[in-house]
């Protein structure tokens, strides 16, 4: 394919492009690289270079208009609905069915589109989430209803505290202590039976399982960097949401009734 | 009980994947693949009376599924493997070893936290080995 009237410029763009929606919303670092070199071999540039850890993509495009560029990454959630759209349109370009400025806009679009579920959807699934996660760790049905509010509230007072103050690890804590207070005033009250359960089904929304077996992942593939600092994003994670029930935990046995 | 463990495993890889946003269309699947894993889990579980070997193989499958399915789809594998992936991590092992952190039972702690973190790269083990063998399979056909 030629692809003349298009500069390296414009196809590191889109590349880029790309790339960024995809790390930014959890897709594996290999596939980012993956997808960017073989965007730009579509658009007919072979010799292209990528590099992307968790927090910045460099892209570089060799040859006579050798080009060379970086976005600084610093948000990043998980969106796999994002992903899987730049993955269709990867494939699309692969065949040769989009141009460059099309492919272009076709990305900011999705870039642009908002979250595929509304918020109180994504948290009644966190507190039906919860629940199951109690029956599987072998709780009893009695837990049911205090862990489904736990969780759902957790869940839902995380993300709050998260637009507060926009540091994961703060909105994390907090949401986890507002779980073990929870589960401990439902044990009080005498709605619940065991406190280790319920706060382990409560938590388990919060809990970093993507990023630890994303992390491993990346450093057997070799990828150390990344590997290394997701790892270090997934241990604070568990770090904040150990912190945050081992606070409430602490608070309850100091008093003496736990 | 089996049933009850089945409904449940699905439901919450299902609802997992909604936190993550998988698309509509993928969401049965997410669910379906965690079912399977869990499934494989608990069984295999009764027989080897220790977690590593039922979760290397789980996830094993888990990651063998979610390629079956990609395939399929034609969707990223993340989208079904992340799902199914969650029952199978150490969550309770994880909260155990915090526990006896606050309890002041450093020992066991360690050791708690240790197992969580041989859980984890049994998780990663069976998702790599899984990656292996696609490639080989493609190797060999060319």
């Amino acid at each position: 394919m030629d692809h003349p009237s298009h500069s390296a410029y414009d196809i590191a763009q889109v590349c880029l492009l790309a790339g960024k929606i995809m790390l930014e919303n959890g897709g594996e670092t290999y596939r980012v690289e993956d997808t960017m070199t073989r965007v730009a071999a579509a658009f007919g540039i072979r010799n292209s270079q990528s590099y992307v850890t968790p927090t910045g993509i460099l892209f570089s495009i060799d040859g006579p208009q050798q080009t060379t560029r970086m976005i600084r990454i610093s948000e990043r959630s998980t969106d796999l609905h994002k992903v899987t759209l730049v993955n269709a349109i990867s494939r699309k370009i692969s065949l040769g069915e989009l141009s460059v400025s099309e492919a272009h806009r076709l990305l900011n679009e999705i870039e642009g589109a908002s979250a595929m579920y509304p918020l109180w959807f994504k948290i009644m699934a966190a507190a039906i989430a919860s629940g199951c996660f109690l029956i599987m760790f072998g709780g009893t049905w009695h837990d049911f209803i205090p862990v489904f509010l736990a969780g759902g509230i957790g869940f839902a007072f995380q993300l709050y505290f998260h637009r507060l103050v926009p540091i994961k690890f703060i909105a994390e804590f907090l949401g986890s202590v507002l779980i073990g207070a929870i589960a401990y005033l439902f044990l009080k009250a005498g709605f619940g039976h065991d406190l280790d359960k319920m706060i382990v089904g409560s938590v388990m929304p919060l809990v970093p399982g993507l990023l630890i077996t994303n992390a491993v992942r990346d450093l057997m593939a070799g990828h150390l960097v990344s590997g290394l600092s997701k790892g270090a994003e997934a241990c604070l994670t568990a770090f904040a949401i150990g912190a945050g029930i081992a606070f409430v935990l602490s608070f309850i046995s100091g008093v003496g009734i736990g | 009980m089996i049933i009850e463990q089945l409904l449940m495993s699905f439901v919450a890889s299902a609802a997992f994947a909604i936190l993550f946003n998988v698309p509509k269309g993928s969401l049965l699947q997410s669910g379906f693949v965690g079912m399977i894993g869990w499934l494989l889990y608990i069984s295999l579980l009764n027989v080897v009376d220790e977690p590593i070997l039922p979760t290397l193989i789980s996830s094993f499958v888990v990651a063998v599924t979610s390629q079956v399915f990609a395939k399929l789809y034609k969707t990223p594998i993340i989208v079904f493997s992340v799902s199914g992936i969650i029952p199978l991590v150490p969550g309770g092992l994880a909260y155990d070893a915090m526990r006896k952190v606050v309890e002041n039972h450093y020992d066991t702690a360690v050791q708690l936290a240790a197992k969580a973190l041989m859980l984890s790269g049994a998780i990663a083990m069976g998702l790599v080995f899984s990656e292996v063998i696609n490639h080989l399979i493609r190797r060999s056909r060319l």
